[in-house]
């Protein structure tokens, strides 16, 4: 059986590598897509992505500051979703 | 076996559970062949994967001995604002008639939804603001 840090750091390893996979699968997506609610829900799947690369990142290096890096990143990623489908919607950000 | 050894064992167990979902929803976006199936995958990212995340950085914290709860907070913004941002993006698909449209609503002619808003005039043609 492997020893607990053996583990920790391995789970750390395989965190990485499938984040990063998947957010190169959002690209690709994004890039593809056939109509633009495609394209918006890769970018929005893009920034949740790498609110986890932050969050893994903060583990890794054992920093408390990337919590406050994560929390702005998701605020600016929801605003920037909701922006980009009522530009859609609308025609308009704000009326 | 001591507490520390099972917080370690428990904080790896949520990463991997964490970026498991995450792998498996943007394969979801990726393979899945209709805008609002396509839909469906990606809103387990943001709920369940990032939630698990956040769980293995709080339990690494307490491993560690600096016990935080502030990953909380972004957890409930999180499950909060999903919601939101996917009920908008459907009403994109709607919108560009990506997906089947929904049998007429009873009173109105239309849902609000596929209507343009050039063709009312509710938006302000011209530059003098509103």
């Amino acid at each position: 059986m492997m020893s607990a840090a053996d583990l920790m750091s391995a789970a750390l390893g395989v965190a990485f590598l499938s984040l990063a996979v998947a957010q190169l699968m959002c690209m690709i997506r994004l890039v593809l897509g056939p109509n633009t609610g495609d394209r918006i829900l890769a970018l929005d799947t893009m920034v949740i992505n790498a609110l986890g690369l932050v969050i893994v990142l903060g583990i890794h290096q054992g920093v408390r500051i990337y919590f406050e890096v994560s929390l702005l990143i998701a605020m600016l990623g929801f605003v920037s979703t909701v922006a980009l489908a009522r530009f859609i919607l609308r025609g308009d950000i704000i009326e | 076996m001591s507490l520390e050894i099972i917080g370690t064992y428990a904080t790896a167990l949520f990463l991997l559970i964490g970026s498991g979902f995450a792998l498996v929803g943007v394969l979801g976006l990726l393979k899945f062949n209709d805008s609002m199936t396509r839909l469906h995958a990606p809103t387990k990212v943001g709920t369940v994967g990032i939630g698990a995340l956040l769980l293995a950085s709080m339990t690494y914290s307490y491993v560690s001995g600096a016990p935080s709860m502030h990953e909380l907070l972004i957890m409930a913004f999180l499950f909060v604002t999903a919601p939101i941002s996917a009920n908008f993006i459907a009403k994109v698909n709607l919108h560009q008639r990506a997906c089947d449209t929904p049998p007429a609503p009873p009173r109105d002619d239309t849902w609000s939804t596929l209507k343009s808003p050039e063709a009312e005039g509710d938006i302000p043609s011209g530059n003098e603001g509103s």
